[in-house]
């Protein structure tokens, strides 16, 4: 028989065993649902790898596609932390990116020192609006946040196939006759364009590095602050944080308002870095907000996990875009994604507790 | 004759009939996942495993036209993808959310759904065969109950069956006596000798399979094909739904007609030009909005009580730890 017991102590090798177990047991799972569909597992890997970090333009192309992972990571992940479950990222980035691209043409082509933060202020403003619907119902009515800020995501993105595909709105280019022909958001000025930073042959978008600034502060705000020890009271015990006096409904909003407005940042990045334009097609067919959610589960909300587990993730996804096709199917890169979240979290039940192989009670039983 | 088919054309009726034919798959889904929820597990997995569902019963339409053998084949999908769920909430006592929220991303529209529309070839083809309505002409164009009861298809008629069982099952038969128990209060269950992981298993995986059912109807029924994403949603509104129904099987009846109604206005309206000059957009997310509008009215009337929520709700059951 066998017996699942509580640790009394966390030796520490669990914490370095456990992670690599987790990946090489999903690729071994992988491995078993490449072979049932007739595809060379190892072949398939191996494109995998060298297309998402085999040389610079990999690492390059790895780069553009972390960077809304990124964002959307850290908004779970802050949300997260507090139980609370805001699965609304995706709508929150598109509404970002809405508010952001607005601020981008409306300053005009004057200074790129006017233009990127004022879009990452006005990302920041889209996204923690949006999140604030859920986090007001959650915070005044008890609504369940999993769902309202999931139907939101739907919302979020007809409001922008409303904007550019049926309207004359202020987004969409109505200049050109083929613009009238074939709808799409009107280009924004040059210094609206991010810029972009130059290592060693590598091009980080500035979006990125935006990301590992936010990520140290909320690591700050949450380890070094008062708010931050309230938000991890309320946590992991709701009760014991209402007893200790603490506003569990302002820290409600404020978390909600925060992991929006990250999400916001991660649109206008989208914007400024990437796009250039509102583009409604390339906005929600991606589905960054559903993959930060694996980023901070696997990160176990831990910002600074978050920006790695973004990078590696990012890659996997640069592989799958650019590999997409006959014998590279789409949707196997979430399978990927799927399956490490599924072994990642049975290996939590490794760390917290132990599996024992009872001859006695077997005997007995 | 010609007094009948007014009515039955007015656009009272025909939204009705639509909401029948939309809240069908919702009923199925909300079924399902009041039974995983009734044992205490929480599946937010539902919108992955409606899509498995859908694509594999579509592919087995494909490959053997056989309609029966189709529905089975979606509800084994369904239940494939609930079995991994219960293995990690049950057996290795997972967070049951963030286990949810990994199956609809391994499942969902950009995973394991997508991965077998492409690798089983199967998009962007006609059904070979669909569920359609069956009944004589003569019922079917009967006054105003012709059109939103009596001319639908197979699927529809046993989803009405689907509810009366479940309901019986729950509230008159031993096995569902201790299934609420098992829900309620684990540990009462557990020492009245009640197996708590075998029902939890059994219930979860059951209510995939209503899940992979509920994807079948739009691949079979609905929009007969596959395309990725098909559900466009209707798993998370029927988890909700379980919500509103205050975990009552006879009202998801209603809450899905209701939703329904809200997912066939779109199409209504647009085919009969009403409300020519309001943009498409605004009806196609009044079923997102609703959900939210309906799901605030329910919570804040039972936040006191959390009405009919079983009181294990969400959390795993460890004999040594109670």
């Amino acid at each position: 028989m066998i017996r699942i017991e509580r640790r009394l102590v966390q030796p520490r090798w669990l914490s370095v065993a456990v992670p690599i177990g987790t990946v090489v047991v999903a690729f071994g799972v992988m491995t078993i649902v490449l072979l049932a569909t007739h595809h060379p597992p190892g072949h398939t890997f191996d494109r995998l790898f060298t297309t998402g970090f085999g040389g610079k333009d990999a690492l390059n192309g790895t780069f553009v596609a972390a960077t809304p992972l990124l964002f959307t990571g850290l908004c779970a992940a802050v949300a997260f932390r507090m139980q609370l479950f805001n699965i609304g990222g995706e709508g929150q980035l598109y509404v970002g990116a809405i508010v952001g691209a607005a601020a981008a043409i409306a300053l005009g082509n004057h200074s790129g020192w006017v233009s990127v933060p004022a879009m990452i202020a006005a990302g920041a403003a889209g996204g923690a609006a949006f999140a604030l619907i859920p986090g007001i119902l959650r915070a005044f009515f008890s609504t369940n946040e999993i769902i309202t800020s999931l139907m939101l995501n739907y919302v979020g993105a007809l409001v922008i196939d409303y904007l550019i595909f049926d309207s004359q709105s202020y987004w969409r280019d109505t200049s050109s006759p083929t613009a009238k022909v074939f709808p799409q958001g009107k280009n924004f000025p040059d210094a609206a364009s991010w810029p972009l930073a130059h290592a060693g042959g590598l091009l980080l978008p500035f979006g990125f590095l935006a990301g590992i600034v936010i990520a140290f502060l909320i690591w700050v705000l949450y380890t070094r602050t008062r708010f931050g020890f309230e938000v991890q009271v309320i946590g992991d015990s709701p009760r014991a944080a209402s007893y200790a006096g603490m506003r569990t409904r302002r820290k409600i909003l404020a978390v909600m308002a925060l992991s929006g407005a990250i999400a916001g940042i991660g649109g206008a990045s989208q914007d400024g870095d990437f796009r250039h334009t509102l583009d409604p097609r390339g906005l929600t067919s991606a589905g960054y907000g559903y993959a930060g959610i694996v980023i901070a589960a696997l990160g176990r909300y831990n910002p600074f996990a978050v920006v790695v587990i973004a990078f590696l993730l990012g890659g996997l996804q640069n592989a799958g875009f650019a590999l997409q096709g006959a014998d590279f199917p789409s949707g196997l890169v979430g399978v990927l994604q799927g399956l490490i979240l599924f072994c990642a979290l049975g290996g939590e039940l490794l760390v917290r507790y132990r599996i024992r192989f009872d001859r006695q009670v077997a005997a007995t039983a | 004759m010609i007094l009948a088919a007014g009515i039955n054309d007015s656009v009272i009726v025909v939204v009705l009939a639509s909401a029948v034919v939309y809240g069908t798959p919702l009923l199925y889904a909300a079924l399902g996942e009041l039974l995983a929820e009734r044992s205490g597990v929480l599946n937010l997995g539902v919108e992955g495993m409606m899509l498995v569902g859908a694509v594999m019963g579509f592919w087995a339409v494909q490959r053997t036209g056989s309609l029966l053998i189709a529905i089975v084949v979606a509800a084994v999908a369904g239940a494939a993808m609930a079995l991994i769920h219960a293995f990690l909430v049950v057996t290795l006592r997972a967070n049951q959310i963030v286990s949810g929220l990994a199956l609809t991303i391994f499942a969902g529209a950009a995973g394991l759904s997508s991965y077998l529309g492409n690798t089983l070839n199967v998009a962007d083809e006609p059904a070979r065969r669909t569920f359609d309505s069956f009944l004589p002409h003569s019922w079917r164009s009967a006054k105003v109950v012709g059109p939103i009861l009596l001319d639908n298809n197979a699927l529809v008629f046993a989803s009405w069956g689907c509810v009366i069982l479940v309901a019986l099952y729950l509230n008159r038969t031993r096995l569902g006596l201790n299934l609420r128990a098992v829900g309620e209060s684990p540990a009462a269950a557990d020492a009245m000798g009640i197996n708590v992981t075998a029902y939890r298993y059994a219930h979860t995986v059951a209510g995939g399979a209503f899940a992979g059912v509920g994807g079948a109807c739009f691949s079979l029924a609905i929009t007969p094909q596959w395309v990725d994403g098909l559900t466009s949603g209707a798993g998370w509104i029927a988890i909700a739904l379980v919500i509103f129904a205050f975990w009552r099987p006879t009202l998801c009846i209603v809450g899905a007609y209701f939703f329904g109604a809200f997912s066939g206005i779109p199409f209504t309206f647009q085919a009969r030009g009403i409300l020519s000059g309001v943009p498409p957009e605004l009806f196609q997310a009044l079923p997102y909005v609703m959900t939210v509008v309906v799901l605030v009215l329910v919570s804040s009337a039972g936040a006191r009580r959390r009405l009919g929520a079983p009181g294990a709700l969400g959390t795993p059951y460890v004999r040594e730890e109670r």
